[in-house]
């Protein structure tokens, strides 16, 4: 009995903790898992309450697991922008302001992240998330809710089509595919490629479908189609089978956590030939965890820092003077999606669902920093794709394709 | 025939980790009949120490043979330090109360260390993945064909560190006095209390032995897979409570048995089947062997009062 009255105690103290937390929305306040990046504080922006005179965008993404990077970058994107046009003198004589939660990675959280946003926070428009899986679960909760939803970059076809309040400010998987096999048939002049897809992923599942047939379709062949689970660390009797097959270069449209594994594995077991990719290896961890195994792979993706247009070069100024290091493509379409969610919400007549999203949808010629921003009557941004080749500690700039 | 030896090569690799990791959870429930759900977070915890050390020793001396010593001294010295401190804090307070409360704090600890290890504040590493540095400089120890057949340098050196300290743990476990003491706490620790046992050291020595292997294991996977994060232990952790569970928990050779064959097997079902099938399969003979044998291969079933 003496032992049990200070655990009671202590178990009273947390649930008090905990329902403190709940009963003061602070839109700034991110969860306390939240990983800063390095200077990544923002002290010129006080939380200002929620409701009152604010305008909320919410964000759900990953600022914890295998998929933080990204989640990481796209809140950075987002607060620089909200930064910057709080700094204009906001939108409407409003400050804008965000509200962040972590989905950890997982569909399930990014369902919940959403609910929260739309019934506690009542945020206007919702910005998120990067992995397609995440997304699909966001934009079920909030079409129905009719709040509107820009997806920073997930590339799955299916997320938009959810409904007529979703919206992505990135191209789609089937012309990531489609530039990845026409770069491995003609600029690589590759006949027999290897897939290794992330099964547990409808990113990773949508560009190998639209890959491999592409690639067939201009004379190609696909020797095998391995798959792994997000998550796993050993990928050897994955590899061991491709290589039984002999391929000149393996596509493995996975993320760059697992990505750098693979290739130093690849590597291991003697397979020398160069990996092809998609937009989900973007981040600076995957020079980390391939080391020199993974140079020389090509990948698509969404813009180069290397990229000379002045709005391009000031944004990664300002990013690295923020947050320090060179902003990912993840960051570029963070930033890029709350930038037409402002730029809505200046044009649509008042915040309610149905205006902000009239609004979005006729975003034209809208100057991002991933490309210009035209959003299609599917709600898809069309815009072209860059490839970048892996070298050492950086990606570097090899050509632009168009649709 | 090449592919295949290959997959038996990469598959006893994998097991060789797994029966690291799953030694130490035999070993705790040997003594205390507490499964340490924690236990694979220890090892998380471990590989960061270790981690850091590398880097605190830099590029050159983290290569040598007294650095990969010290490397692993820290790292096994640090997480024993943490398995005691687990054991005093988390355990010891609840030893008398019903068992279902222990096992609840330990899922607790679990995950106050991978997620707590998830902040980036200080020194703690925070989320994103990491590259584990090469302190083994790898090379090839066996080639056969035009590299048909590869066997690294590590793969042998961790087998023969799982396999030695297997025999070391059955050693001290049946041969020395601190083994008796252990197994006499382990039957039943009032009455070894009352025989004049320190039962609380005791306790609290295997505690420390079983953290330490696990941030020994934790080295040699991150040693062979090169990544690591701090939700590593989770996935690791519960692989090897499976394999414990099918050795029969608490009996240390059907651990590394269990691990062994666990490894082989998720191995040939990735590498023939699919990798969506690995979980199933392995979660599969979990069940089959709990039917057919509910004490694991090697272990007796034990009537148990609930």
């Amino acid at each position: 009995m003496r032992r049990l009255v200070p655990l009671l105690l202590a178990g009273f103290a947390l649930i008090a903790a905990g329902c403190e937390k709940k009963s003061q929305p602070s839109p700034t306040e991110t969860p306390p898992s939240t990983a800063q990046a390095p200077g990544g504080d923002v002290p010129g922006t006080p939380p200002p309450p929620a409701n009152s005179g604010t305008l909320l965008l919410g964000v759900a993404t990953a600022l914890t697991g295998g998929q933080a990077t990204f989640g990481i970058s796209t809140r950075n994107g987002v607060e620089l922008a909200i930064k910057e046009a709080n700094a204009a003198g906001g939108v409407k004589g409003q400050k804008v302001a965000m509200k962040v939660y972590d989905n950890q990675g997982k569909p399930e959280e990014s369902a919940q992240a959403v609910s929260r946003l739309i019934t506690q926070d009542k945020v206007l428009v919702i910005l998120g998330d990067v992995a397609s899986s995440n997304s699909l679960a966001m934009a079920e909760k909030a079409q129905p809710a009719g709040v509107p939803m820009i997806s920073p970059a997930s590339t799955n076809p299916a997320v938009t089509e959810k409904g007529d309040y979703i919206f992505r400010v990135c191209f789609i998987d089937p012309f990531q595919g489609f530039v990845m096999a026409k770069f491995a048939r003609e600029t690589l002049k590759t006949a027999n490629v290897a897939v290794l897809q992330d099964n547990k992923s409808a990113y990773s599942i949508g560009l190998t479908e639209v890959f491999v047939r592409k690639f067939t379709e201009m004379g190609g062949k696909i020797t095998t189609t391995e798959s792994f689970s997000q998550g796993d660390t050993d990928y050897r009797a994955q590899l061991t089978a491709i290589k039984k097959t002999q391929p000149d270069a393996i596509y493995v449209p996975g993320y760059y956590s697992e990505v750098g594994i693979i290739a130093r594995q690849a590597r291991e077991l003697g397979l020398k030939v160069p990996l092809l990719g998609g937009d989900g290896w973007d981040s600076e961890k995957l020079f980390e965890l391939g080391g020199s195994a993974i140079q020389g792979s090509y990948f698509s993706n969404h813009y180069s820092p290397d990229n000379k247009e002045p709005r391009v070069q000031k944004f990664v100024a300002d990013y690295k003077a923020a947050y320090g290091g060179v902003p990912d493509a993840l960051a570029a379409l963070g930033y890029d999606a709350a930038n037409v969610a402002i730029d809505a919400l200046k044009r649509a007549p008042d915040t309610s669902g149905p205006a902000v999203r009239d609004a979005i949808a006729q975003t034209k010629n809208f100057p991002g920093i991933a490309g210009t921003i035209t959003l299609d009557d599917k709600r898809n941004a069309v815009k072209s794709a860059v490839v970048l080749k892996v070298g050492d500690g950086k990606a570097e700039f090899v050509t632009t394709v168009n649709p | 025939m090449a592919q295949l030896l290959q997959h038996l090569i990469n598959g006893l690799a994998a097991g060789t980790i797994y029966a690291l990791v799953a030694l130490g959870y035999t070993m705790v429930y040997g003594v205390l009949k507490l499964i340490n759900f924690a236990h694979g977070d220890v090892m998380m915890v471990g590989v960061y120490m270790g981690y850091g050390t590398a880097y605190a020793l830099g590029r050159q001396a983290q290569k040598s043979v007294l650095g990969v010593v010290l490397i692993f001294l820290v790292a096994m010295a640090g997480c024993a330090l943490l398995g005691f401190l687990i054991e005093r804090f988390a355990y010891r307070p609840l030893r008398e109360k019903p068992r279902l409360t222990a096992l609840i704090t330990a899922i607790g600890i679990s995950f106050a260390l991978s997620y707590g290890f998830q902040l980036d504040i200080g020194f703690l590493p925070g989320a994103a993945p990491r590259a584990f540095p090469e302190i083994i400089q790898p090379s090839e120890w066996l080639i056969i064909g035009d590299r048909d057949v590869v066997v690294w340098n590590w793969q042998i050196m961790s087998l023969l560190i799982a396999v030695g300290l297997m025999v070391g743990l059955q050693y001290l476990v049946f041969k020395t006095r601190f083994g008796r003491a252990m197994r006499a706490v382990s039957y039943d620790h009032r009455v070894a209390a009352l025989m004049g046992i320190p039962t609380d050291r005791i306790i609290a020595v295997t505690f420390m032995i079983g953290s330490g292997l696990a941030a020994g294991a934790g080295l040699l996977y991150a040693i062979k897979d090169t990544s690591v994060n701090p939700l590593m232990g989770l996935f690791v952790g519960l692989k090897a409570f499976v394999a414990a569970v099918i050795g029969g928990i608490g009996h240390v050779p059907g651990a590394v048995v269990g691990a062994l064959m666990l490894g082989l097997v998720e191995e040939f079902v990735v590498g023939y089947v699919a990798s969506t099938w690995r979980d199933a399969v392995a979660f599969g003979i979990l069940i089959i062997v709990l039917l057919v044998r509910p004490g694991g291969l090697f272990g007796r079933v034990a009537a148990e009062k609930v």
